[in-house]
């Protein structure tokens, strides 16, 4: 089984499955000899052919427009759009076609494709490279965004959004691309698109997570198990369907919940999240639900991105404000 | 264009190729293309378009007496529609913005789905199974973010090695913005099996194409893509149906994009909810009416294929009967399911969001009107 860091696990994740499915195609800006500007798609050309690793023009529409137009005659593209400030464009041709096609033609044409980008701050890039979109895209019907936090997952959730029948946005970690690195088999193995993962097991907290914000998370439950709390940390991973199932299930068992993203604060997942745990475990909770948070600014260039991020010592304070209000008995 | 200055060469050139056989008052100016010498085939354009126009009047009826929402007149272009849904094949791909109901029609979409589309019921775009239309795109209301999805579809084509062709058609507002850049400024790269149409009818709702754009045609904007462009005028059936049959040709036989310019004219309001009268004058229009498509047609039919007014009047007939039959079969049609705003939304719903589906279909069914 091979060590990889992520993004080495979503280069074995495309390869793997265009071996698997000739239906699959990469596309975007500078992924073919160049294989991409952080190398997901190195080595792809030459196994796979300019026909089926494209080259697109540089031109960010026009790689969503083109991604549906393939995927309506069956085949399954992947784009790679190099940076998250990049999506933009591609919002208009997700929200009113990737999104709609099935229904508005209720069930003719489909969009069987996936949108890939890095997402996310904290490696000192320009302006328009740090930008969180989650929130963007997992407010609009008919999608399902992923953000995965490791190496293995990000493999096992690449393969199912490129085998899932509808769109699907996968932004990657950026800060996580190289970060760590951890056994990943080349199983072919999908992951479920609908269901969080329990990162670690715990009986104290509920910690929410997901993308680039998990390692903090990690971090801060490791810090927490020396002062003896016992911290469960969920890695939400598929943002779009949220599977509350799972995360009520855990703040059943621990009364209290800290909610971690890197997003802008206001309308994001973790406000979501929070709402939901309001509406169906509230009873269960010891405390309120607090939450950890990108702040409702521009995100900055790169001399002040760790003054917004989120980190260890953010999260540490929001709970240990929870267990103020909730000591531990 | 040669610069006076000895230190620059001209590197490249273009030119604009504008066809038209018939003229306005419908004279032969050129010899026909054989296709257009066949009476049969002719009667059979001039039928189309007949049936077409009848529908459209019956539209607006419908939407004037509130049995019909907002709804977009293809007056005075029935010669683009009519064109397209006889050069396209079986199973080539057609991409449409919304108002080319002859091209619908001529590929199997009964016209019952246009009223139900515009009517505010999603069955209208899925059009059945075993015509041309059911691998058709449907109607695009956001402007030119349909156009490079031809692209994609193409290059599907070219990857399976299909002889496939992809048509799109748009208006000339379209052509101001960056999704139709894009579909353009690519498709040459690939060399892909594609038709850009522009259905100039010289208004954007009230900007005149003058306004869209300080380019002379927008047929050159083909040039910017290196693709094929020229120019017809599109209220010649015959002319628009030989240019774009040339185009389908070149993108089959791996000749490459092309786009074409039809130059027609919007003889209604933009919708049923504007009035045209606010930025143009009677006279510009009452000018376009006398370079109708129909009208030019049955002046060629009557002066060179012996149609009569009695084949007029049985054709009128027909074309009102069929009209309204497609409107008695539309305001016949049961409401679809509340459920159903849920169940195409995904290949299988999700479980999270099937409390919702319970919910919308416990409530039962509201609304319903036209
Ligand atoms: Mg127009």
């Amino acid at each position: 089984m091979a060590n990889l860091a992520l993004i080495e696990a979503i280069n074995l994740a495309l390869a793997s499955e265009m071996a698997r499915d000739p239906d699959v195609v990469v596309l975007g800006e500078d992924i073919g000899r160049n294989g991409g500007v952080f190398r997901a798609t190195v080595g792809l050309l030459d196994k796979f052919g300019a026909d089926r690793v494209i080259d697109t023009p540089l031109a960010e529409t026009l790689v969503a427009a083109m991604a549906i137009g393939l995927s309506t005659q069956g085949i399954k593209p992947v784009a790679e759009i190099q940076f998250s400030g990049f999506l933009y464009p591609c919002v208009d041709q997700v929200v009113n076609h990737a999104t709609r096609y099935r229904n508005r033609t209720r069930g003719r044409l489909s969009c069987p494709l996936v949108i890939r980008a890095p997402n996310g701050g904290g490696i000192h890039a320009p302006e328009h490279h740090s930008e969180s979109l989650e929130t963007t895209f997992a407010q609009m019907p008919g999608i399902r965004v992923v953000c995965p936090s490791n190496p293995a997952r990000a493999y096992g959730l690449l393969l199912a959004a490129i085998r899932d029948p509808d769109p699907v946005v996968f932004l990657e970690p950026t800060r996580c691309y190289r970060l760590f690195k951890q056994p990943v088999e080349d199983n072919g193995e999908a992951l479920p698109l609908d269901t969080c993962f329990i990162d670690r097991e715990g009986s104290d907290i509920t910690l929410v997570s997901w993308g680039a914000m998990m390692h903090d998370t990690r971090l801060a439950a490791d810090k927490l198990a020396e002062e003896g709390i016992s911290a469960e940390v969920i890695d939400v991973a598929t943002l779009k369907p949220l599977d509350m199932d799972t995360i009520l299930a855990s703040v059943a068992k621990t009364g209290r919940c800290v909610i971690v993203q890197e997003a802008p604060r206001a309308y994001g997942p973790a406000s979501e999240i929070a709402a939901n745990l309001a509406e169906h475990g509230l009873l269960s909770l010891f405390a309120p639900v607090l939450r950890v948070s990108g702040y409702d600014t521009v995100m900055p260039l790169a001399k002040q991105e760790l003054n917004y991020i989120p980190d260890v010592s953010r999260i540490l304070r929001e709970v240990r404000k929870v267990f103020e209000i909730a000591p531990k008995a | 264009m040669t610069s006076e200055n000895p230190a620059t060469t001209q590197v490249a050139a273009f030119a604009i190729g504008y066809t038209q056989y018939l003229d306005a008052e419908g004279h032969v100016r050129a010899p026909l293309p054989a296709f257009a010498r066949d009476a049969a085939a002719l009667r059979e354009m001039y039928r189309t378009m007949t049936m077409v126009r009848a529908f459209d009047r019956k539209a607006v009826a419908l939407q004037r007496t509130g049995q019909l929402g907002t709804y977009a007149a293809c007056l005075g272009q029935e010669a683009v529609g009519t064109a397209i849904g006889l050069t396209l094949r079986h199973d080539d791909v057609y991409i449409p913005a919304y108002r080319e109901y002859a091209a619908n029609m001529l590929r199997g979409v009964p016209l019952q789905n246009v009223l139900l589309y515009w009517g505010g019921d999603e069955r209208g775009m899925q059009f059945p199974e075993g015509t041309p239309s059911h691998n058709d795109f449907p109607f695009s209301v956001p402007i030119a973010t349909h156009i490079p999805h031809a692209v994609g579809v193409a290059y599907a084509f070219k990857l399976r090695k299909q002889d496939r062709v992809v048509l799109a058609s748009c208006g000339d507002g379209a052509t101001s913005k960056g999704d139709f850049y894009e579909a353009i400024s690519s498709a040459k790269v690939w060399n892909l099996p594609v038709v850009f149409l522009v259905s100039n009818n010289q208004w954007a709702i009230s900007l005149p194409s003058s306004r869209q754009t300080g380019a002379q045609t927008f047929a050159q904007k083909a040039f910017a893509g290196g693709l094929h462009g020229e120019q017809c005028d599109g209220n010649d059936v015959i002319a628009t149906r030989e240019v774009l049959a040339r185009a389908i040709e070149r993108a089959r036989s791996g000749g490459g994009p092309s786009l074409i310019e039809a130059v027609t004219y919007r003889l209604h309001d933009h919708t049923t909810a504007d009035d045209a009268r606010r930025y143009r004058s009677e006279d510009e229009v009452k000018a376009a009416w006398e370079r109708c498509p129909i009208k030019r047609l049955k002046a060629h039919l009557v002066a060179q294929h012996g149609w009569s007014e009695a084949d007029e009047v049985a054709l009128n007939d027909e074309a009102t009967a069929n009209a309204e039959k497609i409107a008695q079969a539309f305001l016949a049609m049961p409401p679809d399911q509340p459920s159903a705003i849920f169940d195409s939304l995904y290949a299988k719903l999700p479980r999270q969001y099937e409390w919702q589906r319970d919910e919308v279909v416990a409530a039962g069914p509201k609304g319903g009107h036209h």
